[in-house]
């Protein structure tokens, strides 16, 4: 067909133009945080390279990005593990509760976030809990859970039964089954599970904010100091994560693509 | 992500003889205690609060236990704006995202099914807010639409703005964000869906000699319905509950409080806990009716 079609352009050009107003305000930070400012930065005053290597030079920018660390790495740990466990017997075991079950595990999914931040902080207020980082790390548990489990589950279910029947077959105990088999075999979304929940606890502001009490995180930091000026050096640490993380989405994707060439020139 | 995962529904066949007993309760038991203890009975204690009284020591901050029902009445009169708007905002911003959201989400499954390499990139660039500070994109589009910026100066000097107009603190700016921030969580699920569609359906239907626009209609539409519905509810629900984008410090001003605010300024700020509370309450209890709506018709195995 030679005719010229209209359809044929609109679509690709109206997703062009929509990825870039997508990506407007991640190019914006990533600009502003070259911004040579003096006290807020809003208006473009130069180039420098200054607030990438002085980034500590803003304590508090830092000690909140340390606290988000840590609070990221303990919670995705514990999250993991849960969750793996939980995905691993929904997808294999038949129990009589199960519908019950899963939907304690969409509810959290299905929650606002300020519904289980006030809750939580009305439970921690009537246990007489002190907020700090412990009630933020268990608040992060909490609700990072079901999207490990959601995450993992999709793997468990394309495993196959027999590989793990095959091992216990040749005399391996139940443990060295889980260990040989199973687990590397899950590893994959495991590990997806983990970087999900990672990101999910790293950039959560509401639950967060109601549970912290005195201590910072990252996107708290940024909330607070939203009412007198975000001084560059967030940005600095925001468009930092926003690389490592592109960086990691390609390397993993790279990797998938090279595995599906491997195996097709086979 | 789990959004994708959340919306592609893996089959989960039922593998193998299956066992019951100890290795279940071992392996389900910490996680579901875990979940009873930090997520139920923290509802539990939002609904005592919701119900307390003012303590009889006149302390601030302090309340005893009671069964004030007034306190939702009280809620409900004192912050009707900002729970019918949030409803507005919710509704406005749920529809608008979906209308922008599935082209691109059709574009990415069915157009870039043979391209794997432009449909990694689409895919990637979808999440890439994700991967930016929720607060910082946020605070960006506050910048760029503040009262001085370029934007706001250009609208002006073409005419569109008087002189005296302003984005900034508009309900316009706060429905804006809403979009802005959720279009992905729309994106992926409608993305999940559509990217399992049998191209062979739409195939019969123009060999049938449908129009385009018939098959799109009584075919690709109709076979999508489940991603759209994950979709809607994973932007509908965030929105309902958020508060950093109608906030003063963000897009909002004054008058586009949300149900969200309502609740940070009554629970962090002014400590009456009992109202913020009647409030939570009263979002929980619409947010399971939709969902148990959403339950009957497609029940609890594919909601994981």
């Amino acid at each position: 067909m030679t005719r010229f079609s209209l359809g044929k352009y609109l679509l690709p050009t109206y997703v062009f133009l929509t990825f870039l107003f997508l990506m407007v305000p991640i190019g914006y930070t990533f600009v502003f945080s070259f911004n040579d400012s003096i006290k807020s930065n809003i208006i473009w005053r130069g180039f420098t390279l200054d607030n990438w290597l002085n980034v500590c030079d803003q304590a508090d920018v830092c000690g909140a990005f340390g606290n988000s660390l840590l609070v990221a790495v303990t919670a995705t740990t514990v999250s993991t593990v849960l969750g793996t466990m939980i995905a691993i017997a929904l997808v294999r075991y038949r129990f009589k509760f199960r519908s019950a079950t899963n939907l304690l595990l969409f509810l959290p999914l299905a929650t606002p976030e300020v519904v289980m931040g006030a809750g939580l902080a009305a439970q921690f207020l009537d246990f007489g809990w002190t907020k700090g980082l412990t009630t933020v790390i268990i608040a992060h548990v909490m609700f990072t859970l079901s999207f490990v489990v959601v995450t993992v589950k999709a793997r468990v279910a394309t495993l196959d039964p027999a590989l793990e029947e095959a091992g216990r077959d040749l005399y391996a105990s139940p443990m060295q089954v889980f260990w040989k088999i199973t687990f590397p075999l899950l590893l994959p979304g495991i590990l997806s599970a983990a970087m999900l929940a990672f990101a999910l606890s790293f950039d959560d502001f509401i639950i967060t904010q109601f549970n912290s009490g005195s201590v910072d995180t990252f996107p708290k930091f940024v909330y607070t100091a939203a009412a007198r000026g975000i001084p560059p050096e967030a940005n600095v640490v925001g468009s930092f994560v926003f690389i490592v993380a592109i960086a990691i989405v390609i390397a993993v994707q790279v990797r998938s693509a090279m595995k599906k060439r491997k195996l097709l020139s086979k | 992500m789990a959004f994708v995962a959340f919306g592609s529904q893996a089959p989960t066949k039922e593998q193998g003889p299956s066992k019951t007993g100890r290795v279940a309760l071992f392996l389900l038991l910490p996680g579901l205690f875990y979940l009873a203890l930090f997520f139920i009975t923290p509802l539990v204690s939002l609904i005592i609060t919701s119900l307390k009284a003012p303590s009889a020591t006149g302390a601030i901050g302090r309340y005893d236990l009671g069964l004030e029902f007034g306190n939702y009445v009280y809620a409900v009169t004192q912050y009707a704006p900002q729970i019918f708007r949030s409803f507005s905002f919710a509704v406005l911003a749920t529809v608008i995202a979906l209308a922008i959201s599935y082209p691109i989400a059709y574009f990415i499954a069915v157009k870039s099914r043979n391209r794997p390499l432009l449909k990694g990139i689409l895919l990637t660039l979808v999440v890439a807010p994700f991967f930016i500070s929720f607060l910082l994109r946020t605070f960006a589009w506050k910048q760029i639409f503040s009262n001085d910026s370029l934007v706001v100066n250009v609208l002006k000097d073409i005419g569109i703005f008087g002189a005296d107009s302003y984005i900034i603190g508009t309900n316009f700016a706060v429905v804006f964000g809403l979009i802005y921030n959720f279009i992905p969580f729309m994106t992926l699920p409608i993305y999940a869906n559509l990217d399992r569609l049998d191209l062979s359906l739409v195939e019969a239907g123009s060999d049938l000699y449908a129009s385009p626009s018939k098959t799109f209609r009584k075919i690709t539409l109709p076979l999508s319905l489940p991603g759209v519905i994950s979709g809607t509810l994973l932007t509908f629900i965030p929105i309902s509950g958020d508060y950093v984008v109608a906030s003063r410090d963000f897009l909002g001003g004054p008058d586009t409080a949300m149900i969200g605010n309502v609740v940070e300024a009554n629970f962090l700020r002014i400590q009456d806990y009992p109202t913020a509370s009647a409030i939570s309450v009263m979002l929980m209890a619409t947010i399971v009716v939709l969902v148990s709506a959403y339950v009957r018709r497609s029940g609890t195995d594919d909601l994981l």
